[in-house]
């Protein structure tokens, strides 16, 4: 805050001379920055839990699988997206997919679990990207064996629609396998809200109301005195504190994290988004 | 005006305004230090765990690949020895490595070292389609595929934070931070990108088909 753009200390501590190399180390620091963010593809918007940009399927194949990922879903809280892309951009599916998953945020915030079944019928390339808290449940094994052995062999024939539906098929069954797994990671409560914004909220009104009674009393005083008590006591409090400035800035500032949630639920037909999980690389990709 | 009025009162008072101030001091950047530092050193954590994840493979996949011909045993001693190599180097870090760009270099050379002895070795499977068609080796081959992933993933994130990190403590006002309060923190090392890594992505207006 203001104390520490005062001119007289920053010169004390730091000789003018550094500051042009400070400068031109800022400079570079923001182009590198700028390249790093730039090295990041264009992302298809999240419509659903069947985004089909690459026109892989028809109407009635989305609403079944609609319908199939909000019923697991509602469950066992796993996210699984469909997403079919005509293009890759030039990346790796490896890169694409993670990038979109974190992105996206599919699966739930602190539980990771999101799988996304990536379809690149261009580059002739599928990958099952999974969240990071479901690769024990689904390893880069058996990902790879859902596409070797259910999804590749039915996009090699041209049937994208069965390919994908297989596929999602075989996710599906990797992480409900384990009943008692299943049950366990529904239940498992979402992680603790950070409630740091509301504490200091809490403290500012307690201070608020601390000032606004001490004002009180002191006015109360100050009634009840004779005039020259109150000279009295003017003369001893004589330049004492300049008074305390507030700067309420910072309030609200720490209010974040209620990004989580769930998105659709059951139903199927209503706005869908990802619950905020993050994803680690975990998957396996292949092509035909 | 309040703490004239309120005279001895106002001690305890302004006590207890100046704990209340930190708390929002925290929105001016104070915590930035710290809490990317932390966050850096998270993703390094993360970077070393999947390395470990890679080297613990290795044994499966060795032991996958006994078929081997005499003249291709070269290869599999290669993986073996950059292994070890690389195992030596996750133990022996040193202490400052975060901040000593040698000793990360000197890491990170190790670790490359088994990234291509492994490569090596995946290309010689492709001579024996009978390992190479098996369901076991299909599956380890995805495992590395994945941890490799895994590997780059983190190395990115840990640039990242690093990038942060430095940023921070070498930019307004995070360097008068430093000064102030955290004249310790040093700038953090980071990886260089191996030239395999570094593409330019192929512009595709997906019309290819």
């Amino acid at each position: 805050m203001a104390v520490v753009t005062s001119p007289r200390l920053v010169g004390g501590w730091w000789p003018l001379a550094r500051v042009p190399v400070a400068i031109a180390m800022a400079m570079l620091l923001f182009v590198l920055s700028a390249i790093l963010a730039s090295a990041e593809p264009v992302f298809p918007e999240l419509t659903g839990r069947v985004n089909d940009a690459a026109n892989l399927l028809t109407a009635a194949d989305k609403a079944a699988l609609e319908a199939q990922l909000a019923a697991l879903e509602a469950r066992s809280t796993d996210q699984i997206v469909v997403v079919t892309v005509p293009s890759l951009q030039g990346y790796a599916i490896e890169d694409y997919g993670y990038q979109l998953g974190r992105k996206w945020g599919i699966g739930q915030k602190g539980k990771d679990n999101g799988v996304i079944l990536i379809v690149a019928p261009n580059e002739h390339k599928v990958r099952i990207e999974v969240g990071r808290r479901l690769e024990p449940l689904l390893p880069d094994g058996k990902a790879g064996s859902i596409i070797a052995g259910s999804i590749a062999p039915m996009f090699r024939r041209g049937d994208f629609p069965g390919g994908i539906k297989a596929g999602v098929a075989g996710i599906e069954s990797a992480l409900t396998g384990d009943k008692a797994e299943l049950e366990e990671r529904a239940k498992r409560p979402p992680p603790p809200v950070d409630y740091s914004g509301y504490i200091q909220l809490a403290i500012w009104l307690l201070i608020v109301a601390f000032v606004i009674r001490q004002q009180m009393l002191a006015a109360r005083a100050m009634a009840s005195m004779t005039p020259e008590q109150r000279r009295e006591w003017e003369h001893n409090n004589r330049g004492r504190g300049g008074g305390i400035v507030f700067l309420p800035g910072g309030i609200g500032s720490g209010s974040g994290g209620w990004s989580g949630g769930f998105g659709g639920g059951g139903g199927g037909g209503g706005g869908f988004s990802g619950g905020g999980g993050d994803f680690g690389g975990g998957g396996a990709s292949g092509d035909w | 005006m309040i703490a004239s009025r309120l005279g001895r009162i106002g001690r305890p008072f302004a006590l207890l305004a100046l704990l209340a101030l930190t708390p929002p001091l925290a929105g001016c950047g104070i915590n930035n230090i710290p809490t990317y530092e932390q966050s850096a050193k998270a993703a390094w954590s993360e970077v070393l765990n999947q390395y470990k994840r890679r080297s613990d493979l290795i044994p499966n996949l060795v032991e996958s690949v006994k078929g081997f011909a005499d003249q291709e045993k070269s290869v599999l001693t290669g993986v073996v020895e950059a292994r070890a190599k690389a195992t030596q180097a996750q133990i022996n870090i040193p202490a400052d490595i975060l901040t000593n760009p040698d000793a990360m270099k000197k890491f990170q050379d190790a670790q490359d070292g088994l990234k291509g002895a492994l490569g090596k070795l995946l290309a010689v499977t492709e001579n024996y389609p009978d390992i190479k068609s098996g369901e076991n080796f299909r599956k380890l081959q995805d495992e590395i595929a994945g941890t490799e992933n895994r590997v780059a993933i983190a190395r990115r994130d840990y640039i990242k934070s690093v990038q942060q990190f430095n940023t921070e403590i070498t930019t307004i006002p995070g360097v008068w931070w430093k000064r102030f309060m955290y004249p310790a923190s040093k700038e953090m090392a980071s990886f260089d990108i191996p030239a395999d890594e570094i593409k330019v992505p192929k512009v595709d207006f997906g019309t290819k088909k």
